[in-house]
């Protein structure tokens, strides 16, 4: 039997080390593993939230309330929990989804069964405020789209779900109240990894340089290995073992200074090149990259080589927050569906577009109307679109056609014209065997902001 | 001065930013950083992404980084959910800018 150590209190080390273990949903499985059982670490964090994510578990839930939360995270806790409890590692995630308590009921399961004893699992509430949109709005919170300006009553009726971005405070009181296992809803990506300097190093909530450079090791650390030599466009072919990639570990210092590094005898890269490739990825201005705890300055960040896959990140300036949080509410906007048919040489790129032509006619004939209609040629110009020149002769290419309406029927029937086209279009097309495409549902996604005012997050930590 | 595709002189990554397209543009070498902020201008990448990029050209400056950042705005045929392009995050946008050919110094050392 395996029992838990109770928590740390905060303590005066000289250094933390914060691993990722997964930079989204979907990420490499074995990933969470490598990070607790080739080296040490003491804080684990996961993201598993993109933008629209919440709709799929907020639907989930509504069938049944034991769900919405990332189901992935199950077996990753099953395998990693020896060495978390063993290790003494601390595990944050917003893989709590719309359903934090029942993640977190589902993870005791898995350590009683484990005979895990005295494990403490914090929990962070009230990101979820679906169920309150339209109090909010009548009492004049107008959730209106930041990007856009648009009212919310375009879309109001609509939504499948309305989550706050919480930071790293809330998830800093749960490891104060000796949490092991922190789960959250809708913090951002880059708060997990603040929390833990915030709670060990007593960071306070106007030590704003500070919290910056927590933020920058945030986003150093959320999309998980594509810091670490993934996805790495300057010098790719010469980034040693991929296949045995380490994701990224923060080693944070009490006053800022963060070094990026990975465990040793990990395949991957950590250059200032890397860092540099994932610091600039979506951001707007990097002058004012705003989060719930301060607004990083991505300007004043300063980086250096120090060591094999080890980089300084230092000099990282803050300032105030604004007075709001960020709220990401997703909404049905209509079906659509996607086929692709593959042409074969000779003239593989003008038999592919006569096959366009002719499915775009039967279904204007059909009198079917799309509010898109959209065809690509892979291997000719699905990536650059009108930037990509013209090839003199492909061997084969990939028509992809896909459309979006309001109308399931109009999308349905877009479906049943695409396969007939193999014996009823131009010759030597291949590829169908997917078959027939279903229609889809959109979810879009309707950015805002709500006062700070308005909502509130709450922790609750159990023990079993 | 003599013709060099941006793919010489920088490296890049890019994003989605809703139906904005975010693209960090890096210096291969420091000295480069100085050539990318004089030729690539929000008016050239605006010109050079006509017919993706339907909306205005931002840019910002990360001279620690020797780096620019651009966020072009409604490149992404309705954003990351709504797009039906196959790169609807505007993963390969990156790439898409560095085919730009620019004019440098002739003496400009090119590996």
């Amino acid at each position: 039997m395996k029992t838990a150590k109770t928590s740390r209190s905060r303590s005066e080390k000289e250094s933390i080390r914060i691993a990722s273990g997964q930079g989204y949903w979907g990420d490499l499985p074995q990933a969470p593993y490598w990070q607790v059982s080739k080296g040490p670490i003491d804080y684990l964090v996961m993201d598993y939230l993109a933008e629209v994510t919440m709709s799929i578990l907020q639907k989930q839930k509504s069938r049944d309330p034991k769900l919405g939360y990332a189901k992935d995270l199950l077996p990753v806790m099953e395998q990693i929990l020896p060495f978390v409890v063993e290790r003494d590692i601390k595990v944050i995630t917003n893989g709590g989804g719309v359903n934090p308590q029942a993640c977190r009921d589902a993870i005791f399961e898995i350590a009683r069964n484990a005979g895990v004893k005295g494990l403490r699992i914090g929990v962070v509430l009230g990101d979820d405020i679906y169920g309150r949109v339209d109090n909010l709005f009548e009492s004049g919170v107008e959730l209106k789209n930041m990007d856009t300006g648009e009212s919310l009553s375009k879309v109001k009726d609509h939504l499948q779900s309305a989550n706050v971005y919480f930071g790293a405070f809330p998830i800093a009181e749960a490891l104060n109240e000796g949490a092991q296992i922190v789960l959250t809803g809708r913090a951002t990506d880059t708060g997990l990894t603040l929390a833990p300097m915030i709670y060990e190093f007593g960071w306070g909530e106007n030590d704003y340089d500070k919290l910056a450079a927590g933020i920058v090791a945030g986003h150093i650390l959320e999309c998980g290995g594509q810091s670490s030599g993934g996805n790495y466009m300057k010098d790719w072919k010469n980034v040693p073992d991929l296949a045995n990639i380490g994701f990224p570990i923060a080693e944070a210092h009490p006053n800022g200074t963060v070094y990026i590094t990975k465990h040793k005898g990990t395949g991957g890269l950590v250059s200032v090149d890397t860092i540099k490739e994932q610091l600039l990825y979506e951001i707007g201005n990097p002058a004012e990259y705003i989060t719930p705890e301060v607004i990083a300055d991505f300007t004043s960040i300063r980086l250096e080589q120090a060591g094999a896959d080890r980089v300084k990140v230092f000099d990282v300036k803050g300032r105030a927050p604004t007075e709001f949080f960020k709220v990401s509410m997703a909404y049905a906007e209509g079906y659509y569906a996607i086929g692709t048919l593959t042409y074969g040489w000779p003239e593989a790129l003008e038999k592919a577009q006569a096959a366009d032509r002719i499915i775009r006619q039967r279904l204007e004939s059909l009198g079917y109307r799309y509010d898109e209609f959209h065809t690509e040629f892979l291997g000719y110009n699905s990536c650059h679109g009108p930037l990509s020149p013209m090839p003199r002769e492909l061997n084969e290419v990939v028509l992809r056609v896909a459309v979006r309406s309001k109308d399931r029927e109009a999308v349905d029937a877009f479906g049943r014209q695409l396969v007939p086209l193999v014996l009823t279009g131009p010759p030597t097309v291949t590829g169908f065997g997917g078959g027939r495409p279903k229609p889809q549902d959109v979810v879009a996604y309707w950015p805002s902001l709500i006062p700070k005012s308005h909502v509130k997050p709450f922790v609750e930590v159990s023990e079993i | 001065m003599k013709k060099v595709q941006l793919l010489k002189l920088a490296h890049a990554r890019s994003g989605d930013k809703g139906d904005a397209s975010n693209i960090g543009l890096i210096a291969r070498k420091s000295e480069y950083y100085q050539i990318l902020k004089e030729r690539v201008t929000t008016g050239v990448v605006k010109a050079h992404f006509a017919g993706l990029c339907n909306g205005e050209v931002e840019r910002y400056e990360l001279p620690n980084l020797h780096a620019l950042n651009f966020l072009l705005h409604e490149a992404l045929a309705g954003g990351g959910t709504v797009s039906l392009r196959n790169d609807a995050q505007g993963k390969t946008m990156s790439t898409a800018l560095l085919r730009l050919l620019i004019e440098v110094p002739e003496d400009t050392v090119i590996d």
